[in-house]
């Protein structure tokens, strides 16, 4: 499942993140990197975009950025 | 003593501070340099450097907040290349001090193990310890500091708790001169090929490595510089080959990374479950669905308010203030030689009224910044951004932009200056060029006089004037949706950055950054007054003033004589003809300076420009009175005025004023008898006022923000081009349509 796809309150482990270029390069440095818990935690108003909890902290993704990165429920 | 000895002796140690944004740097900053600090520019590029001194003989410097050294923005580069000793005019630091924020720590050591591979000696301060503990998190700073192999100071900056201990952590790390020792080991395959770039290239292993993983980043780009583009080509080969490997660089960096610290950090940090965080309480109200909008709109309406109504009375001081300047300097020539002559001229009307104009804004400019500072040190301008980032996606733009858009309303300079919270430098630049299209505060006397003298009253109750009122706030913003598209498609065209990016824990703000913000912004905009602003001041007095010919004087001096004559001596008058007979004398003056001017340098550019304005539906005086209006929009009004004979000034209450010259304008002619002033025409001018650039502290700005004139000269043309063609459409179909 894409982290793009997750409603608030799901998530689950990072099984893959396309890291291409360098907005592939900012979500890894930021933390999203395979085999690390994420989990969405609300939508902005307008449904783009999402916040997500990663490494203790919460992170602001665009929904086209979140579609790089898998998760396992 | 030889001569390197002693320059070392006298050498001024310098340390750098660097860490992820939101960590409390700048107070921190602040804490340990007082008073002392000063902000410049680096040269060539609009980053801020700000600089200090710790103690006698260390100076601290504040490099821009990153979180990576990976640099892809120009804030990151200015980092990098300062701690590579590659920034113009900057020595390589001697000491980096590195702030983390406890309550964050695996993200914020991810920097921290780059810094380590700089090669220079460092403290750690480990930031916020405070309200990491209220948030159930509780670091070891011992174990920490035999964990990174460096020296850890826990801090609360905000409170000068732990600045002692942290300034002797500085000064010991600079005796010992000890250099961090990297404790992760690279991957084979990477390590490598940056072993073979670095000998290749004759460059050390850190350039190599950050040149070899960042595609397109800083480094790569420095190296390019240095040794010409076959270092690319070799850069691009080396990732390919480990692409083809099945080790991509950057992935393999990154999780190198993380793994390392997930496994040094594991013996430091204690967390209790907390529950939920006043953070996570507050965002399920400010962000919410309909909550959260809502208050987010109330506290921008609160902004603008604020900007307008509590700023109003101290603009007026300030134009009181500038007023009496004028009245001081014209009483000390009453009565000299020099009264009413080209000196005292040059000293009211051009530099006290051209300064006067436009330090005025200066409230508005100290009140925005004082609400940005607030809204950003509390946490909350991350939460704008989230909320507003689907709706400036419309222009291309990122929810970054909305602040400054939004404060452009106001005024657009602080509105550009407040665009340096946003890191990519294309979305930057494409918000400066489309800032000055939100209608600010200074359109407001051209469309008010305008709407109340040509648009209809009936019907709708006189409620269509204020409608038209609106609509020109409208026709700025439909205007730069297809700008911002168009830039962004063409000569700011890129790859769409990413919008990633920390929503903070909320915090109380701390008034020392956001005086000093509030403080560095009006500092700024007043030197810009009192130079750049001050000379365009002065060029456009010269061009109103010039030639000043004699006949012009003898021939209005002859009929205040006439008009003394009639009255007889003073000294027998009554008390009513006393008054008359002031009234009558001031009517000529003012007369005078209307003859002055239509017979100026400008008053001549006038009656050349009108072929080009005629088609706008505009005679000479309207032309010239745009021209004039270069320093500052609502310069036209009192433009006008002067070439109607009603003198600059507006005397006695708005409402009279504003009559008086909608009773002028009403009344003007063209030679043939025709009105000069309908409904189309009355239009075209409010229209071209909302597109063009007539502002030279909104153009000084530019300059300032993006290091170049070329920005400014570009946002002239292009919104003078726009303003000329939708006056011109607007006139022309207003009278078809009539």
């Amino acid at each position: 499942m894409r982290l793009s796809q997750c409603k608030p309150g799901q998530g689950g482990t990072i099984s893959k993140v396309d890291g291409e270029g360098a907005v592939g390069q900012r979500l890894m440095e930021m933390g999203l990197i395979e085999g690390v818990e994420v989990k969405v935690i609300r939508v902005a108003p307008l449904g783009d975009p999402i916040e997500v909890e990663v490494q203790h902290y919460n992170l602001s993704l665009r929904k086209s950025e979140a579609d790089r990165v898998e998760v396992d429920a | 003593m030889s001569t390197a000895a002693a320059s070392t002796a006298a050498r001024v140690k310098r340390v750098a501070i660097i860490g992820n944004p939101n960590t409390g740097k700048t107070t921190l900053f602040n804490a340990l340099t007082g008073l002392s600090a000063r902000v410049g520019n680096y040269p060539g590029v609009t980053v801020e450097k700000k600089t200090g001194a710790l103690e006698p003989g260390i100076e601290l410097l504040d490099l821009p907040g990153t979180y990576s050294l990976a640099a892809h923005s120009p804030d990151e580069m200015v980092a990098v290349s300062v701690l590579h000793g590659d920034q113009d005019g900057e020595a390589r630091p001697d000491a980096i001090v590195v702030i983390v924020d406890a309550g964050n720590l695996q993200r914020n050591l991810f920097l921290l193990t780059q810094v380590m591979e700089v090669g220079l000696p460092m403290v750690v301060a480990l930031n916020m310890v405070d309200a990491a503990r209220t948030a159930g998190v509780n670091v070891d700073e011992k174990a920490l500091s035999h964990a990174l192999g460096l020296p850890v100071v826990s801090t609360v900056a905000s409170e000068k708790q732990g600045m002692d201990a942290l300034r002797k952590a500085i000064r010991e790390a600079l005796e010992k001169a000890e250099t961090p020792k990297p404790a992760w080991n690279w991957p084979p395959s990477l390590k490598q090929e940056i072993e073979a770039l670095a000998g290749g290239l004759g460059i050390d292993a850190f350039l190599a490595g950050r040149a070899l993983i960042d595609e397109g980043g800083a480094a790569e780009s420095l190296l390019v510089s240095r040794k010409g583009e076959g270092a690319r080509a070799q850069l691009k080969q080396a990732r390919e080959k480990l692409k083809a490997a099945g080790s991509p660089p950057a992935k393999f960096e990154i999780q190198m990374r993380y793994a390392w610290i997930g496994r040094a950090i594991a013996p430091c940090v204690e967390r209790r479950p907390a529950g939920p965080s006043t953070t996570d309480k507050l965002d399920r109200i400010l962000t919410h669905r309909l909550v959260g909008t809502l208050v987010f709109l109330l506290l921008m309406t609160g902004v603008f308010v604020t900007i307008f109504k509590v700023a109003e009375p101290f603009m007026g001081w300030i134009d009181e203030g500038f007023g009496w300047a004028g009245g001081r300097v014209t009483a000390m020539f009453a009565g000299t030689s020099l009264e009413g002559g080209m000196l005292q001229s040059l000293l009211v009307d051009g530099a006290v009224a051209g300064v006067g104009g436009v330090m005025v804004f200066l409230p508005q400019i100290a009140f925005l910044f004082l609400f940005i500072a607030l809204l950003e040190d509390c946490g909350y301008m991350a939460r704008a951004a989230f909320l507003m980032d689907r709706v400036l996606r419309f222009c291309g733009l990122s929810g970054h932009s909305f602040i400054p858009l939004m404060s452009s309303f106001a005024c657009a300079v602080p509105g550009i200056m407040a665009t340096r919270t946003i890191s990519n430098p294309r979305d930057r630049f494409t918000t400066i060029m489309i800032a000055p299209l939100m209608s600010c505060s200074a359109r407001i006397p051209v469309y008010s006089m305008l709407a109340y003298a040509f648009v209809p009253h009936e019907p709708l109750h006189g409620f269509l004037p204020a409608l038209v009122f609106a609509g020109m706030y409208f026709v700025g913003i439909l205007t730069a949706i297809p700008i911002a598209l168009i830039l962004k498609g063409t000569l700011l065209k890129g790859p769409t950055p990413p919008f990633v990016m920390e929503l903070p824990q909320y915090k109380v703000p701390t008034p020392r950054v956001v005086w000093q913000r509030v403080w560095e912004a009006s500092k700024a905009f007043a030197v810009r007054a009192g130079t750049a602003i001050f000379a365009i001041s002065i060029i456009v007095w010269a061009l109103l003033y010039f030639p000043h010919s004699k006949e012009i004087g003898a021939e209005y001096d002859a009929r205040r004589d006439a008009a003394k004559a009639k009255f007889g001596g003073e000294e027998k008058l009554s008390e009513d003809d006393k008054k008359a007979r002031e009234d009558a004398l001031g009517e000529i003056d003012k007369e005078e300076a209307g003859a002055y001017l239509r017979a100026s340098i400008m008053g001549r550019m006038g009656h050349m420009v009108e072929p080009v304005v005629k088609p706008l539906g505009w005679d000479w005086k309207i032309g010239m009175a745009a021209i004039a209006s270069f320093p500052a929009r609502e310069v036209i009004v009192s433009t006008l005025r002067i070439i109607y004979d009603l003198g600059g000034e507006e005397g006695g209450d708005e409402d009279t004023a504003r009559e008086q010259l909608a009773s002028k304008l009403q009344a003007a002619e063209w030679p043939d008898g025709r009105k000069v002033y309908n409904l189309p025409v009355a239009l075209s001018i409010m229209v071209f006022f909302a597109l063009c650039a007539q502002c030279a502290a909104t153009l000084v700005t530019i300059r300032k923000e993006t290091g170049t004139w070329k920005w400014s000269a570009f946002t002239f043309f292009y919104m003078t081009g726009l303003a000329y063609v939708a006056a011109l459409a607007t006139y022309q179909i207003g009278m078809k349509l009539m």
